[in-house]
C-alpha cells in the first residue's frame, strides 16, 4: 500500500514536470498520434492494393494492431525509467537509489511516466474500436475480459523487454541499439498476424518473446476463429499469462544483475 | 569551396569514429528488413492481379531503403540548434564564410559519412541473401548514383531548412517531430509509392518527399527510365535549388531578429 502511494507520488511529480512544457508536450503527443496514424494508413494502403494479406483484412488486421499499440504505449509509458536506464548507469546514478531503503527496480519505475505516449495509446485504441466496429464485435463479458487481459499481458510482455534492456546495462554500460529488434522489431512484427511470417521466424514471436501469447491467440478466441497452428480455446483464453511470466523472468533477472554491478566510478 | 571541403572531410573523420554504432545500426536495419520482406511476400502471396511493381522490384526497393535509410531520417541538426539555444551561434557568424554554406555543407557531410558506411554492407548482405537485384543496366546504375547524391543533397537542404526554424522556434521540437511522419508517408520507406493509389501517387509527386529515395530507387530498377528518369532528375534538381532558396532567405530573415541568449 505505501508503495503504491509512494509510486502515485513519483507519477505526480512527473506530471507536473511535463507539464511545466505544456506545448512541447502537446506538440510530442501529436506527433505521436500522427506517426501511428500514418503508419496505419500505409497498411490501409496495402490492403487497398492486395485486398488481404493471406485470408485476413484490414478490419482484422486492426484488432492485432490496435491491441498491440494500446499495449506498447503503456509499457513505453510506464517502463520509460528502464528504457533510459544506461544513463543513470553511465552518470553513477543508479549508486544513489542503491542506497535508498527502496527496491533500486520500483525506483527505476518511478523516474517517469512520460506522458507523450498517450498519442500512440490514443491512436492505438481508435483503430481497435474501428476494427471491432467493422467486425461487429458484440463486446460481452467474455470480449472485454479476452480484450482486457491482452492488453495487460502486452504491457507487462514490454515492460519486461525494457527491463531486460535496462539490465543488460549492468554488464555492457552502453544500452544496446540491437535491443530495438525486440521492443520497436517486435511491434512491427506482431501488427500482422503470426502465420504470415515463415515457421522458424514464428516460433521466436511464440516460444522465446511470446508476442503471439498476448495478440495471436486471444483474437482467435475472439473472433471465434480456428487457429491453423492448433491451439485450443483454453490455450487462447490463458496465453496473456504468459506476458505477466514473462516480467517475472525479466525481474529476476534484473535482480541478478543488480548483485553483479559494479559502479562506473563517475 | 577550400573551407566547405574541410568541414566534409572533418566531419568525415568524426564519424568514422563510430564504428560500433554503425554495426548495430546494420544488424537492426537487416533484422527490419527480413521482416518487411516476409510482409510483402506474404501480400504478394495473396492476390494473383498484376500490381504496379512486380515482387522482385519491391523487394529490391525494401532492400536499397533499408541500405540507404538515413537519406529519409530527417532531423534537426542537434549541435546547431544547441548552439542557438545557449548562444554560442554567434561565434558561426563571426567565420569568414557563408553560414548557410557551413551549416548546409555539416548537414551533407554528417550525412554521407554513416550513409556510405551503413549502406555498404546492408548492400552485400541483402544482395547475397535476401534478394536485392543487381541495377538494370550501367547506365541505370550511373544515373542511381547520380540521383542518390541529389537525394542527399535533397535531405540535406531539408534538415537545414528545420535547423534555420530552430532560431524562431528555440526548441526545434515542433517541425522536428512533425517532419518525420509526413516523410515515412511521402517519400517511399513506408510503402514503395508506385503501390499507392493512383490519385494518392499524383499529390504525393508534387511534393519533395519522393525526390530523396524513390527516384533513385526506381531508376536503379528500371522502373523509371529514359524521359522519365530524367525528369524525376530535373525535379529533384528543381527541389534542391528552391529549398536552398528558401533555406537562405529564411537564414538571412533569422539572423536579423536573433537574440543571442546569456553571455
Amino acid at each position: 500500500m505505501d508503495a503504491l502511494r509512494l509510486y502515485g507520488k513519483y507519477v505526480e511529480a512527473s506530471f507536473r514536470s511535463q507539464m511545466q512544457y505544456r506545448t512541447s508536450f502537446l506538440i510530442r503527443a501529436l506527433g505521436h498520434f500522427i506517426t501511428t496514424a500514418l503508419e496505419f494508413m500505409a497498411f490501409a494502403v496495402l490492403f487497398e492494393r492486395f485486398g488481404q494479406i493471406r485470408g485476413w483484412t484490414l478490419s482484422q488486421m486492426g484488432l492485432f494492431y490496435g491491441i498491440i499499440s494500446v499495449a506498447f504505449s503503456i509499457a513505453e509509458a510506464g517502463a520509460r525509467g528502464f528504457d533510459r536506464f544506461s544513463d543513470l548507469v553511465k552518470a553513477g546514478d543508479f549508486d544513489r537509489m542503491l542506497l535508498r531503503p527502496r527496491f533500486a527496480a520500483f525506483q527505476v519505475l518511478g523516474q517517469e511516466f512520460q506522458l507523450m505516449r498517450i498519442g500512440r495509446f490514443t491512436q492505438g485504441w481508435i483503430v481497435l474500436l474501428w476494427a471491432a466496429h467493422r467486425l461487429r464485435i458484440a463486446w460481452s463479458i467474455s470480449e472485454l475480459v479476452l480484450t482486457g487481459s491482452a492488453i495487460v499481458g502486452g504491457a507487462c510482455l514490454f515492460s519486461g523487454l525494457f527491463v531486460l534492456q535496462a539490465t543488460i546495462c549492468f554488464w555492457t554500460t552502453e544500452s544496446l541499439e540491437i535491443v530495438n529488434c525486440t521492443t520497436y522489431g517486435g511491434v512491427e512484427t506482431a501488427q500482422f498476424p503470426l502465420t504470415i511470417y515463415k515457421g522458424w521466424f514464428r516460433s521466436i514471436f511464440i516460444f522465446v518473446i511470446p508476442l503471439a501469447t498476448i495478440n495471436y491467440f486471444p483474437i482467435h478466441a475472439i473472433l471465434g476463429l480456428n487457429d491453423p497452428i492448433g491451439s485450443t480455446r483454453l490455450l487462447q483464453w490463458l496465453s496473456p499469462l504468459a506476458g505477466v511470466a514473462f516480467l517475472a523472468v525479466c525481474v529476476l533477472f534484473w535482480r541478478f544483475g543488480v548483485r553483479h554491478y559494479t559502479s562506473t566510478g563517475s | 569551396v577550400k573551407p566547405y571541403l574541410a568541414i566534409l572531410s572533418s566531419r568525415f573523420r568524426m564519424m568514422l569514429q563510430y564504428r560500433a554504432a554503425a554495426i548495430a545500426g546494420v544488424g537492426t536495419q537487416v533484422f527490419f528488413g527480413i521482416v518487411r520482406m516476409m510482409i510483402y511476400d506474404a501480400f504478394y502471396g495473396s492476390s494473383k492481379a498484376v500490381q504496379p511493381m512486380s515482387h522482385g522490384q519491391v523487394i529490391t526497393y525494401i532492400w536499397l531503403g533499408q541500405a540507404m535509410l538515413l537519406l529519409v531520417m530527417l532531423d534537426v541538426d542537434r549541435d546547431v540548434a544547441a548552439m542557438v539555444r545557449t548562444g554560442s551561434v554567434a561565434y558561426e557568424l563571426i567565420r569568414p564564410v557563408d553560414l548557410y554554406g557551413l551549416w548546409f555543407s555539416r548537414a551533407f557531410s554528417g550525412r554521407a559519412a554513416p550513409l556510405i558506411m551503413r549502406s555498404i554492407p546492408i548492400f552485400v548482405i541483402a544482395s547475397l541473401f535476401f534478394g536485392l537485384g543487381a541495377p538494370v543496366s550501367f547506365t541505370a546504375a550511373g544515373l542511381f548514383l547520380v540521383s542518390a547524391i541529389a537525394g542527399l543533397a535533397l535531405a540535406s537542404a531539408i534538415t537545414t531548412l528545420i535547423t534555420i526554424s530552430v532560431i524562431w522556434t528555440v526548441s526545434g521540437d515542433g517541425i522536428g517531430r512533425l517532419v518525420p511522419p509526413l516523410v515515412f508517408f511521402c517519400s517511399g520507406i513506408g510503402v514503395p509509392l508506385p503501390l499507392f493509389p493512383d490519385w494518392l501517387q499524383r499529390a504525393i509527386a508534387i511534393l519533395p518527399f519522393r525526390g530523396l529515395i524513390d527516384t533513385p530507387f526506381r531508376i536503379y530498377m528500371g522502373h523509371l527510365a529514359g524521359g522519365d528518369a530524367l525528369t524525376a532528375l530535373a525535379q529533384q534538381g528543381l527541389w534542391i535549388v528552391g529549398l536552398v532558396l528558401a533555406g537562405r532567405m529564411a537564414l538571412q530573415r533569422g539572423m536579423s531578429r536573433l537574440v543571442v541568449q546569456g553571455g
